[in-house]
């Protein structure tokens, strides 16, 4: 029996990564929020790996912290090893990774959500979602409460219609034994979305005290950490490690005689693979010559015995499973606590998607996540938050957020999945940003602590940091092209320890810093440095001398890019008015409906000369309109 | 503000005038560095409208053409932007070559229909006018595609894809150990990439070099030499080009494919085709010949017809009088150094008002009347090149100079250190600039390489 529960101004559906974002968001911006989630349990579960970040990802959580997000505090509070990857190369691609406690970060988000004002956490399904025209106008569970709502965040992750596959056992189920979501698919497909089926996988988990680590690799956390959310400069902690082992020939040979098992090989499985998460099995077949494969073993948190095997994801049946791990160094008595498997799951086509990550067509219904054909926390993460805030943006008639391609990974995300849509769960990689050099993980606060404030999600606190910040870095790089050093005996001494070349004049600090063999932590040796600057600062004055020269080619290629951007595309176009335009473009534009002319240059199908008659059309459009008007 | 555009704006190759028209905010900084004058007047003390005579000079102070010169400044163009124009002499050489400096200066070479939709988006043209423009862009972009990649020689394209290829490569060896620092995937040595960068740069300089000699793509007044078996087609390209290019036997069917080649004469550019002799083939390879020569013949702006006049008319010279009919033509009376005993007389209606020539191609006799004649034909407009391939030819050229930018930039930097992720930045420039030539993207093939290549994941 359907009964009337209440009224919410924003109901998200699911409380996973991107969902977390979406109902913090809302309810911080005030307006009055539930979020649902089939199971309490299951709220920030990290359902694969323990760690968060990584190369790209790792910048994701920063956008996400800067906008006045979760993820990043919620990750400095609960990870027990963090690491700056990549430190090796330019800052543009240096990555946090930190390997969190499972459980601990499961239940310290849960614990935010329930303390946050202005929002309900709510255990249910949601079977429908109630349109009134063409407008959302609430959901109804399985249990039969109906909630009226101005706006609906779907963030239902890998639960809807989800499969999970061991072998020659499947069962519909959602991760971790969770209950799937039955219903919601088949609403949305009489809602009129096209949805399409993904896969995904996770490895097994084993009792740490079935392992031989003796014959296995220490990798440590780093030893000065460097936490992800801006608002912490430092945190002490004690750190665990992880572990580095190797499959061999041994671990090969069982998987090609069982690959008739695998439900990958058999043809059980349809759902779409990332290519970029292979199976072990995947690994073995494709990359024959490779005579072993990295295993990392991974703790699962502080109060558990229960490990990750990074490495070995499988969708093979128990028993090859518990024979192939046992054929790895340290792990020939493992014993497999929970097994390995694959899950497929529905999710819809992105591109009937708006860059609001609104529906084209359902006003006040919003998308983010996996649903929407990504992978990983961090993309849900960063598609949540701009879910969130756009639903508030839409209930209070405000135009959406929309972050482009120059200003974000989290631009890039969205842009790339509903302007090109995505075959397989899509994750995001430093090579998918034109403007690298420009979204580092270091200037994320730069970036878009303005923007988040002025969304308001920006607390006092943070905006005081961010503006303290800002103009420490904006004086000292005044203060390092003021101050020159001559060549004295001290000066002389200090530079050849360094390796670098002597001076014959005076010069300015600021170019001795342009020197790759000088950090601005060495100006210390000499007396130099600024002792008031923290490391957040220093870190931004040396990036933004030493890399001058890149950073404004990039910022001239954004501006160009942006041009473009600026063009925006009016709702009301009709390209079967556009003579001018190729079938396939057309046809192209009518279903993407790209928000401005750079969108529309990134649509496969259509060609520069598309776009130029597209400008000629609406400059006329605009002139017509003058007269007109 | 938007970029400097460029563009030949007069019909190429007929006229004694033609223009070279730039427009943009670097029109007039493009304009000093390539135009002097006898006096050495500067740019800045140029009327507005008013011609300058003076010459055009390239990067080493080389006279290139005597031209006249005028600057039209914003707003009072055609553009609504400063605007220089370069009238120079019509022929296909100088236009060129003035095109080609303003590229190099900073100017981007005007997609079709660009100077019209600028002029429009400046509000220079009424709203009237907007469709034509619209379709103008349309239709010449559809004659500029044909024109495009198809037309490049096999191999060249090839080659453009190697090094587009040979790019993706390093890239996606560099992008994989950033995106995947965890894996145990060998990071890429500095010195490699400089190896592999050097030899791509020097490949482009090569391909540069011979771009101007039509090579780049198949460009020029399209002349196919026919006639039967034996009438001497292969010693008269040889003739034409001065060197022994095509096999030259005594027996009949010797060539059996197309062999092509580039000449420049007086400036005209000709693709010069010899084909297999027209006759009922003797095997299947020389009949694969006959039908490309065939295919040829129908597509050639200029036939060169060649008889042997040591022998009467039979029935395959009528056969082939009558296969190019509407062609225009030339006919060639080869081996008049023998005694002739042809009588034309026989295929009189086929060469009325025909331009018949006497040739030993053998002895060289008659060689420069055929050249001339052909000269002639193109500068009095009877026969017309395909504008549209010299301007593909040079947006190739324009594509690879700015790949070679992109890579000479990532040498640089690789030479003082850089960090490899930042000269990536420049190799994907590169990738992009070939791009445009083959019409692909880096971003998806560059992951497809990345997942392809390297085993990676949880």
């Amino acid at each position: 029996m359907e009964f009337y529960a209440g009224y919410y101004d924003v109901i998200v559906v699911g409380a996973g990564h991107a969902g977390c974002e979406a109902a913090l968001a809302a309810a911080r911006l005030n307006c009055k929020t539930a979020v649902f989630s089939i199971s309490l349990e299951g709220i920030a579960m990290l359902a694969c790996n323990p760690s968060i970040g990584g190369t790209s990802k790792g910048h994701l959580v920063r956008e996400v912290d800067a906008l006045g997000g979760e993820i990043g505090i919620n990750t400095d509070k609960t990870f027990i090893q963090i690491r700056m990857l990549n430190t090796g190369k330019g800052p543009a691609v240096h990555s946090l990774r930190a390997q969190a406690d499972k459980r601990n970060y499961h239940m310290s988000m849960k614990l935010t959500l329930e303390n946050q004002n202005n929002l309900d956490v709510k255990q249910g399904e949601v079977k429908e979602i109630k349109v009134r025209g063409n407008r959302v106008d609430g959901i109804v569970l399985t249990t039969g409460e109906y909630y009226k709502c101005r706006a609906v965040v779907l963030a239902t992750g890998v639960y809807l219609k989800s499969r999970v596959i061991i072998g020659e056992f499947s069962i519909n189920s959602g991760p971790s034994g969770l209950f799937p979501a039955n219903y919601l698919s088949q609403c949305l497909k009489d809602l009129g979305f096209s949805l399409r089926r993904f896969k995904t996988g996770t490895p097994a988990r084993v009792n740490k005290r079935s392992i031989d680590f003796t014959k296995m690799k220490e990798q440590p956390g780093d030893e000065i950490i460097i936490p992800f959310s801006f608002m912490n400069d430092s945190i002490i902690r004690k750190q665990v490690p992880c572990w580095l082992t190797y499959t061999n020939q041994h671990t090969h040979e069982i998987i090609r005689q069982n690959l008739h098992r695998s439900p990958l090989y058999s043809g059980m499985i349809e759902g779409v693979g990332a290519r970029y998460c292979p199976s072990i099995e995947d690994k073995v077949v494709k990359f024959k010559d490779k005579e072993s494969h990295q295993v990392f073993i991974e703790p699962e948190g502080l109060n558990t015995m229960e490990m990750y095997v990074q490495g070995m994801s499988t969708s093979m049946p128990v028993d090859v499973q518990i024979a192939m791990h046992r054929t790895v160094p340290g792990l020939e008595n493992v014993e497999i606590m929970r097994p390995a498997y694959a899950i497929e799951y529905d999710c819809i086509d992105p591109t009937q998607l708006k860059l609001s990550l609104e529906s084209k067509d359902i006003e006040g219904l919003f998308f983010a996540g996996q649903i929407n054909g990504s992978s990983g926390y961090e993309e849900a993460a960063g598609q949540g938050i701009i879910a969130g805030i756009n639903a508030v943006q839409y209930v209070r008639n405000n135009p959406p957020l929309i972050l482009d391609r120059s200003q974000a990974y989290i631009g890039v995300l969205i842009d790339d999945l509903v302007t090109k849509g995505t075959n397989e769960p899509y994750r995001m990689m430093t090579s998918r940003a034109e403007y690298r050099l420009l979204l580092r993980q270091d200037n994320a606060d730069i970036r878009l602590t303005e923007i988040g404030r002025k969304i308001g999600l920006v607390d006092n606190k943070r905006y005081d940091r961010y503006m303290k910040k800002k103009e420490l870095i904006e004086k000292e790089l005044e203060r390092v092209k003021e101050i020159i050093i001559s060549p004295t005996e001290k000066i002389l001494e200090f530079l050849e320890r360094k390796g670098t070349t002597l001076i014959k004049s005076g010069i300015t600090l600021y170019d001795l810093l342009k020197r790759p063999e000088i950090g601005y932590d060495d100006l210390k040796e000499i007396g130099l440095d600024n002792e008031v600057l923290g490391r957040q600062e220093r870190e931004q004055v040396e990036i933004q001398i030493k890399y001058e020269g890149y950073i404004k080619k990039q910022i001239r290629q954004a501006e160009q890019f942006k041009k473009m951007e600026n063009k925006i595309i009016p709702d009301d176009i009709e390209y079967d008015d556009i003579k001018g335009l190729r079938i396939e473009a057309r046809q192209k534009l009518k279903e993407i409906k790209p928000r401005s002319l750079g969108q529309a240059s990134r649509i496969s199908g259509v060609s520069p000369a598309d776009i130029s008659v597209l400008m000629v059309y609406l400059e006329k459009m605009r002139r017509l309109k003058n007269i007109g008007g | 503000m938007e970029d400097t555009i460029t563009a030949i704006s007069t019909p190429i190759g007929v006229g004694g005038i033609g223009i070279v028209r730039i427009s943009g905010s670097k029109s007039l900084d493009i304009a000093r560095k390539l135009f002097r004058t006898k006096a050495g007047k500067k740019i800045k003390d140029y009327k507005n409208r008013y011609f300058y005579y003076g010459k055009i000079v390239d990067s080493e102070g080389k006279t290139v053409d005597e031209v006249l010169m005028v600057i039209m400044l914003a707003p009072n163009s055609y553009t609504k932007e400063d605007i220089v124009e370069i009238h120079c002499h019509g022929g296909i050489v100088p236009l060129r070559q003035i095109l080609k400096l303003t590229i190099q200066q900073g100017a981007r070479l005007a997609q079709p229909g660009e100077f019209t939709k600028r002029a429009f988006l400046n509000g220079r043209i009424d709203l009237a006018q907007a469709e034509g423009i619209m379709d103008l862009i349309c239709a010449k972009t559809e004659t500029a595609a044909k024109a495009s990649i198809q037309h490049m020689e096999g191999i060249l394209s090839e080659r453009i894809k190697n090094m587009r290829e040979n790019l993706i490569d390093l890239l996606a060896r560099i992008e994989v150990t950033i995106d995947y620092p965890e894996e145990d995937i060998e990071e890429i040595e500095a010195k490699r990439c400089i190896e592999s960068l050097t030899y791509i740069n020097k490949e482009i300089d090569r391909l540069l070099a011979t771009a101007d000699r039509g090579k780049l793509i198949r460009q020029g007044i399209k002349v196919v030499i026919v006639g039967k078996p034996n009438v001497g087609k292969s010693s008269l390209l040889n003739a034409l080009l001065r060197e022994n290019r095509a096999i030259v036997t005594d027996i009949p069917g010797t060539t059996r494919d197309i062999i092509e080649e580039s000449l420049d004469i007086n400036g005209v550019l000709v693709r010069i085709l010899d084909t297999a002799g027209i006759r009922k083939a003797k095997d299947i390879i020389e009949d694969i010949g006959i039908k490309r020569s065939i295919q040829n013949m129908k597509e050639a702006d200029l036939v060169l017809w060649v008889m042997d006049a040591t022998r009467i008319i039979d029935k395959e010279d009528l056969e082939i009088a009558e296969s190019i009919k509407e062609k225009k033509k030339i006919v060639i009376l080869n081996k008049v150094d023998n005694h002739v005993i042809i009588d034309l007389n026989n295929v009189k209606e086929y060469i009325e008002g025909v331009p018949v020539i006497r040739t030993s191609a053998i002895l060289g006799q008659g060689i420069s009347d055929v050249e001339k004649r052909i000269y002639d034909m193109v500068m009095s407009g009877k026969i017309q090149a395909d504008d549209e391939l010299m301007i593909t030819n040079i947006r190739h050229q324009e594509a690879l100079m700015r790949a070679n930018e992109h890579i000479r930039d990532a040498l640089d930097a690789l030479k003082d250190n850089v960090a490899l992720d930042l000269v990536s930045i420049d190799i994907r420039g590169a990738c992009d600039a070939l791009g445009t030539i083959t019409g692909e993207s880096v971003t998806e093939d560059l992951i497809d390489k990345i997942f392809s290549e390297f085993c990676l994941g949880k």
